[in-house]
């Protein structure tokens, strides 16, 4: 069993669906280049932050995780059962940091000067976002070098140059990188599930420095905390989502028995959350703003929803063995971490001084669609072209 | 709820990674000691002796280079009808407090926190707190991130969002080039009441005091920015509680506390991250070995 590129034709009807948000997508990102922030977005000086951040980078990273949460699992553990999904959940991680990237320089007023935290001069250890930032930054180079030798071993042994010479020594080429990405992909490995480490936990640290705008239910010293926990509890269920997405889209036979096994672990992972979640309620003393019926208290019961019920489903032998009852949990688990962060960056913050509510603008919203149709695009061309996929013999 | 909250912060404190990094948090300390050890400025705004001129606003726009208008169009007091926030073109506004019902007025600005949670949110640096007192904002750092706006408690940064290509982040600088040369802010130099005054932050908590002391009927007991989120630079006398009212109900933690905790415990001498990374690689060749039988 090997990964091999899709013999697929890449336009489909529903491929040109796709298309059309991200163009429009894209529409509305240039529009938000030529005539600034006041036109194109919602974001006021009582709300500087929306869904580009609650969505784009805060949502876009935790959904992310499935590349490190497997990488952990199929390297670090030696699971080798779940080799398969190594290289879908590397590209979507791969994938996902890079929109992450794109959907931030939209937000950022000054986008050109996206690379100062990188200058010595100009490190700010205090900021927890300039933590956030350069590991971003250093794990999206992990990503693309782990990336490299799959597209190494597609070309290798396969270059087609007319001219002898130059197909010499790009095989030569080839043959040296290959050699070179296994001898550091260890290295790689590991320091793929430590940035991750870091970053996804400093994300709920953001916040954190605003203890005055924060709803109660979620500002608590151990946000960072629950912002791992969720994020490795939402790694798996994203795998298993994306490739029973990408097989029902692929028209390919599902790795069923892969991905029954894989969600034993979730109930354990999502468990870990949900218990740390009603640990902390409880210890704050913060269940009864559960109960005072504003907007944060039902998005609160919602977002603990979307955990406890996949939760529950996924220890039915029979629902784990089912595609439905697969793709239905995990699409819950995914659910619930962006509903968890767009509570935490959005509907938690509460500025002082303000009636006004924020709510995003046509413009925003388009952005952010258009960016995950895009990605979208961008993996069903690299399936297509590079090997990704593994589909079992005989079929 | 904030005791709790509290108590909770005091059980995180007794883990080893957060109590070793309370000890490392020095970096606002330091801070804390050059903004309250005498030699920066600060500036008392006292109330009770604002007459509602917003003459302090017209020298602000002037020596700021906003738009301004004719200094007689500031005699206009409907603007008291709303609570107006600074904006990207006018640095401070003097609003009517709410909760009295003649026309008392006070004058909002930034605070230039002695413990600032925007410096401590920026990226880059472009926010610092710098010896004199000011809490100033480099524009070429500026990655536009806006996390400043987000850390503020008292939502002061406002956002040149209209300005297409370098659009800054525009906040009171207490006249930073004036105060280095030992000068008083335009707003203080310029108001004709004398409802601002101007020195060391020792001098002035004992100005402020004094005057509580001789006049307790006059005043609130309270000085707002003498403890708040650890210490402001601006100073705020008034005849109600400020607390809660015309300023948020802060404790006297400086903002970034928390945050600096945690961030400087998980970074501690790269030791976290270091033994994480060796951790898993014995794990990976460990089990590698296992594996194989």
């Amino acid at each position: 069993m090997k990964a091999r590129p899709l013999n697929i034709p890449f336009f489909t009807p529903g491929v040109w669906i796709v298309f059309s948000l991200a163009l429009i997508g894209a529409s509305a990102y240039l529009y938000r280049m030529f005539f600034g922030l006041a036109e194109a977005t919602n974001l006021t000086n009582s709300y500087p932050w929306g869904i580009w951040i609650a969505i784009d980078v805060a949502s876009g990273v935790a959904l992310a995780a499935g590349g490190f949460t497997s990488a952990a699992l199929a390297e670090i553990f030696h699971r080798e059962k779940y080799h398969v999904i190594l290289r879908p959940a590397l590209l979507t991680a791969m994938l996902g940091y890079t929109f992450v990237v794109i959907g931030l320089l939209a937000d950022l007023g000054r986008y050109y000067n996206v690379w100062h935290p990188m200058i010595p001069t100009m490190w700010q250890g205090n900021s927890v976002l300039f933590e956030v930032g350069l590991c971003v930054m250093a794990y999206l180079n992990v990503l693309y070098s782990e990336f490299a030798p799959i597209v190494v071993d597609r070309f290798k042994g396969k270059v087609t140059f007319k001219n002898e010479y130059l197909r010499q020594k790009t095989e030569g080429l080839l043959t040296f990188l290959d050699k070179f990405f296994r001898k550091i992909l260890w290295v790689l490995i590991i320091a793929g599930v430590v940035l991750s480490c870091l970053h996804q936990s400093s994300l709920g640290t953001l916040m954190l420095i605003a203890p005055t705008k924060i709803h109660p239910l979620w500002y608590t010293p151990i946000s960072p905390l629950l912002f791992w926990l969720s994020a490795v509890a939402v790694g798996y269920p994203m795998v298993i989502f994306e490739s029973l997405l990408a097989s029902k889209s692929f028209g390919i036979k599902p790795e069923t028995h892969v991905l029954s096994s894989l969600a034993k672990i979730i109930p354990f992972t999502v468990g870990f959350y949900f218990a740390a979640k009603v640990i902390d309620i409880t210890i704050r003393e913060a269940w009864p703003f559960v109960g005072e019926g504003s907007l944060q208290s039902y998005m609160f019961i919602f977002e603990m929803a979307l955990f406890a019920i996949p939760l529950i489903l996924l220890t039915q032998e029979k629902i784990r063995q089912s595609v439905r009852g697969l793709f239905i949990s995990s699409a819950l688990v995914v659910s619930g971490v962006v509903i968890n962060r767009i509570n935490v960056f959005l509907i938690a913050y509460h500025p002082p001084y303000t009636e006004e509510i924020y709510l995003p603008s046509i413009y925003e919203i388009a952005v952010t669609v258009g960016l995950i149709c895009a990605l979208v695009l961008v993996y069903r061309f690299l399936t297509i072209n590079l090997p990704i996929v593994t589909i079992e013999d005989g079929e | 709820m904030s005791t709790s909250r509290r108590d909770f912060i005091k059980i995180l404190a007794t883990l080893p990674l957060a109590s070793s990094s309370f000890a490392s948090d020095g970096h606002s300390e330091k801070n804390g000691d050059l903004a309250s050890n005498g030699t920066s400025y600060s500036v008392l705004m006292d109330s009770t002796l604002c007459v509602g001129c917003r003459k302090c606003e017209w020298a602000c726009n002037d020596k700021n280079h906003l738009p301004n208008k004719d200094i007689s169009t500031f005699e206009d007091t409907s603007v008291f009808a709303f609570r107006r926030r600074p904006e990207v073109d006018k640095f401070t506004v003097v609003n009517k407090i709410q909760s009295l019902k003649e026309q008392q007025t006070i004058k909002i600005q930034c605070m230039h926190c002695l413990h600032p949670a925007c410096a401590s949110a920026c990226i880059v640096g472009a926010l610092k707190k710098q010896e004199c007192g000011a809490v100033t904002y480099d524009a070429d750092k500026c990655i536009g991130c806006r996390y400043c706006m987000v850390a503020c408690p008292f939502q002061i940064p406002a956002y040149e969002y209209k300005n297409v290509l370098t659009p800054k982040v525009q906040k009171c600088s207490f006249c930073v080039d004036k105060l280095e040369k030992g000068e008083k802010p335009a707003c203080v130099e310029m108001c004709p009441n004398e409802a601002m005054t101007f020195g060391t932050r020792a001098e002035l908590i004992e100005v402020a005091n004094s005057r509580m002391h001789q006049h307790p009927e006059k005043y609130f007991h309270h000085i707002y920015g003498e403890y708040e989120a650890g210490g402001t630079s601006w100073l705020y006398l008034s005849q109600i509680d400020l607390r809660g009212s015309e300023f948020p109900q802060l404790s006297s933690d400086p903002i970034p506390k928390l945050t600096e905790t945690i961030q400087h415990g998980i970074f501690k001498n790269f030791v976290p991250p270091l033994a994480l990374f060796t951790l898993l690689g014995v794990a990976m060749h460990s089990l590698k070995d296992k594996d194989r039988d």
